[in-house]
C-alpha cells in the first residue's frame, strides 16, 4: 500500500535535500532517534535484564552464605556451599543422571528419529495427518504426559498387561519404583514426548535438500546408503547440530517430568540437577546452598553452550552468542 | 479431454497412480514405521481418554478393557466443577498476558534491532540470544525470591511477566531476521511519502510480519500454557493454579480415585490438541524455521 502516485514522487528531491547537514535539525534527529531507540528496546531490555539477568546475577550472590530465605543474609559461606554440592554424594548422582540421558538421546533418540524421517521422507498417504499425530505428544504439557504414563506404568498396569499380552511377561518391570530401572523409563518417556520435534526437524532439513543430489549420486552408482552417508547427512548437518543443542540444553534441565512422576525417587533414583535443586533449595529452605547448585546447573549449561557454540555450530547460527561470524 | 472435464482432480495422472499401488521394500517399511509410530502416539493418550468413561474398581479389575458398562460421571463431575474451569481461566489468563507482553515488546525491540544502525545494536542482539540457552529452569530459585521481594507470589502477573521475559529471546531471534529480510526500498518509498520511522514500523512492517508474528505467538503461548515449575513456585494458592500445577494436584488429592484422575487428565489435553490443530502449521513451521534462523 505504499503510494508510488507521481505527485509524491516530486517530493523526493525535497526529501534526499532534508538529511542534508543541516546543523541543528540534525541534533534534533540524533535527538529524536535516541528516544525512539530508547522506546523501542527499553520495554524489551527492562524485562529481560529484570527476570532473566538479574535473578541469575542474584543467585551468585545468595550463593555465598548460609540463608534460609528469611532474615538478614548475614551468614557469610564463601564458597562453602559449592564445595559442600560437589561434595554432595546425591548432587554428584545427579549429575550422572542427566548426563545418561544426554548420552541416551544422543545414542538412541538421534539415530531413531534421523531414521524414522529418511523412512518418512517420501509420498505417503495420509503424511500430513501423519505429521500431526507424531506431533501431539510435544503440545501436550509434561504435567499431562507424566500423569499419562503414570497410570500407564502401574504395577500390572497398561503397560506390564501388554508385555503379557505379547508374551513378554517376563520383562515387566517396577517401572517407576526400580531404582535401577527408574532412570530408564523417565528416559523412555521423554523420548516419547520430544521424538516427534526431532521427526518434524529432521523432515524440514531433508525437505531441503534438492533431490537432484541424490539422483546424481545414484547415477554416479553410488548406494542409497552411500547416497545418505555421503550426500544426505553432511547436509543435514547444520539440523542435526541445532537438535544435538536443544537436546543436550533440554537433559540437562529436565524438571517436569521427573518431579511430578518421581520426585527424583526412589531413592534418588531420578534425581535430576534440577529437582534436587528445587528439593533442597525451595523445599528444605536452604536458599544459599539452592543457588549454589543453580549456579552450577547454569555453569554447567554455560559451558557446554560455548564450547559448542564455538566449535560445531559457529557455521550454522548467524553468530548468536559468538557474534560476529557474520 | 473429457475425461478432464468428468475427473479434473485424478485425470491428470492416471499412469502415476497405478504406479504409486506397487509398493517398493522402502515405502512397504515406510508404512509399517508410520502406522507403528501413529499406534505409540495414539494409543496411551486413547488409553487415558477411554479408562475416564470406567469407574475406578473397574479399573482395579483390569488395567486394560473397554469400560463396561460405560460411565459419563467421572466427566460429569470435574466438569461441573468450579476447580477445573478455574485452571482453565488462570492459564488463559497468564498464557494471554505472557504472550502479549513477549510479542509487542520483542516486535519493538526487533524492529529497532533489524531497522536502526545504533553502536551496540550487536550488543544487544547478542545479550537477548544468550537468554535461548537458559530456559526457565536455571533461574526459578532466584526468580522465586525475587518475586518474594516485590510481593508478586500468588499473583497471576507474578508468572506472566517472567514468563514473558523468559520468551523474549525466541522472540526477537525470530523476528529479527525476518524484518531485515523486508527490502529497504519499501522503507524509502515511505520515508518520502513522509513516513516516520516508527509509522513505517506500525503501518507498514508490522502487517507485514503477520507470519512471523503468529509464529512467535504461538510459541509463546505454548510455552506459558504448558509451565509447571514457576506456577509450582509461586502459586500456594490452589485459586491461583494454572491447567498443570492443578492437574498434578488433582492427582495428590485424588489418589485413590485413578479414574477421576484419567478423566481429569484427558480433559487437561483438549485445549492444547484443539490449540494444536488450529496452529499447527505455526507450530511445526515456527519451530523448524527458528531453528534454521
Amino acid at each position: 500500500m505504499v503510494s508510488t502516485s507521481p505527485d509524491r514522487v516530486t517530493d523526493l528531491p525535497q526529501a534526499l535535500a532534508g538529511r542534508a547537514p543541516a546543523r541543528p535539525a540534525r541534533r534534533r534527529g540524533v535527538l529524536r532517534r535516541r528516544l525512539e531507540l530508547s522506546f523501542l528496546i527499553g520495554p524489551a531490555l527492562l524485562l529481560f535484564v529484570g527476570f532473566v539477568l538479574v535473578p541469575i546475577g542474584v543467585a551468585v550472590y545468595y550463593s555465598l552464605f548460609d540463608w534460609n530465605g528469611f532474615g538478614p543474609i548475614d551468614d557469610f559461606a564463601g564458597l562453602r556451599n559449592y564445595r559442600t554440592a560437589l561434595t554432595d554424594d546425591t548432587f554428584l548422582e545427579s549429575i550422572q543422571h542427566n548426563l545418561v540421558i544426554v548420552g541416551l538421546s544422543l545414542v538412541l533418540q538421534l539415530p531413531l528419529s534421523l531414521g524414522i524421517a529418511f523412512l518418512l521422507n517420501r509420498r505417503l498417504r495420509g503424511q500430513t495427518l501423519l505429521r500431526l499425530i507424531v506431533f501431539i505428544p510435544y503440545v501436550l504439557s509434561e504435567a499431562v504426559t507424566a500423569l499419562v504414563w503414570l497410570a500407564l506404568l502401574q504395577p500390572n498396569g497398561a503397560a506390564d498387561q501388554t508385555l503379557e499380552a505379547l508374551g513378554l511377561g517376563g520383562l515387566t518391570q517396577l517401572w517407576l519404583a526400580d531404582r535401577d530401572i527408574v532412570l530408564y523409563t523417565i528416559f523412555v518417556v521423554a523420548t516419547w514426548k520430544y521424538i516427534g520435534f526431532g521427526i518434524i526437524l529432521f523432515l524440514a532439513g531433508l525437505a531441503g535438500i534438492p533431490k537432484e543430489l541424490r539422483e546424481a549420486a545414484a547415477l554416479d552408482g553410488a548406494s542409497s546408503w552411500q547416497t545418505v552417508r555421503h550426500v544426505v547427512l553432511p547436509l543435514l548437518g547444520p539440523t542435526i547440530r541445532i537438535w544435538i543443542f536443544l537436546s543436550v540444553i533440554g537433559s540437562l534441565q529436565l524438571f517436569d517430568l521427573v518431579w511430578i512422576m518421581t520426585e527424583g525417587g526412589p531413592a534418588n533414583g531420578s534425581e535430576m540437577m534440577a529437582t534436587y535443586l528445587i528439593d533442597e533449595g525451595f523445599r528444605r529452605y536452604r536458599f544459599g546452598y539452592g543457588s549454589a547448585v543453580a549456579v552450577i546447573l547454569f555453569t554447567i549449561c554455560f559451558i557446554f553452550a560455548l564450547l559448542y557454540q564455538r566449535f560445531a555450530l559457529r557455521r550454522d547460527m548467524d553468530g548468536a552468542v559468538t557474534g560476529g561470524s557474520r | 479431454m473429457s475425461d478432464v472435464a468428468f475427473a479434473p482432480a485424478i485425470s491428470p495422472r492416471p499412469p502415476q497412480r497405478r504406479r504409486r499401488w506397487r509398493l517398493s521394500v522402502g515405502t512397504t517399511a515406510a508404512y509399517v514405521a508410520a502406522i507403528a509410530l501413529a499406534g505409540v502416539v495414539i494409543l496411551p493418550t486413547l488409553f487415558v481418554v477411554i479408562s475416564g468413561f470406567r469407574t475406578t474398581p473397574q479399573l482395579n479389575e483390569s488395567a486394560v478393557a473397554l469400560p463396561d458398562p460405560w460411565v459419563l460421571d467421572n466427566y460429569r463431575n470435574i466438569l461441573s466443577s468450579d476447580d477445573f474451569w478455574r485452571f482453565l481461566g488462570n492459564s488463559l489468563f497468564v498464557a494471554l498476558i505472557a504472550t502479549g507482553m513477549a510479542v509487542v515488546f520483542g516486535a519493538m525491540a526487533a524492529f529497532a534491532l533489524s531497522r536502526y544502525e545504533f553502536r551496540f545494536r550487536e550488543g544487544f542482539y547478542t545479550l537477548f540470544t544468550v537468554g535461548l540457552l537458559f530456559p526457565i529452569g536455571v533461574a526459578t530459585l532466584p526468580l522465586y525470591l525475587m518475586l518474594r521481594e516485590l510481593d508478586m507470589l500468588d499473583s497471576l502477573w507474578g508468572v506472566a511477566i517472567p514468563e514473558a521475559a523468559f520468551s523474549l529471546p525466541v522472540t526477537i531471534v525470530i523476528l529479527r531476521p525476518f524484518m531485515r529480510a523486508i527490502p529497504t526500498e519499501l522503507e524509502d518509498a515511505a520515508t518520502v511519502d513522509g513516513a516516520s520511522k516508527l509509522t513505517f514500523f506500525w503501518r507498514i512492517l508490522l502487517p507485514l510480519s503477520a507470519p512471523a508474528l503468529v509464529t512467535v505467538s504461538v510459541l509463546a503461548f505454548v510455552t506459558s500454557w504448558n509451565a509447571y515449575l514457576l506456577p509450582f513456585l509461586v502459586f500456594t494458592d490452589v485459586n491461583n493454579y494454572t491447567l498443570p500445577l492443578g492437574l498434578a494436584s488433582f492427582r495428590g488429592q485424588y489418589s485413590e480415585d485413578t479414574a477421576a484422575i484419567l478423566a481429569f487428565t484427558s480433559l487437561s489435553m483438549i485445549p492444547a490438541l484443539l490449540f494444536f490443530v488450529f496452529a499447527q502449521r505455526r507450530i511445526v513451521g515456527g519451530l523448524t524455521g527458528a531453528v534454521k534462523g
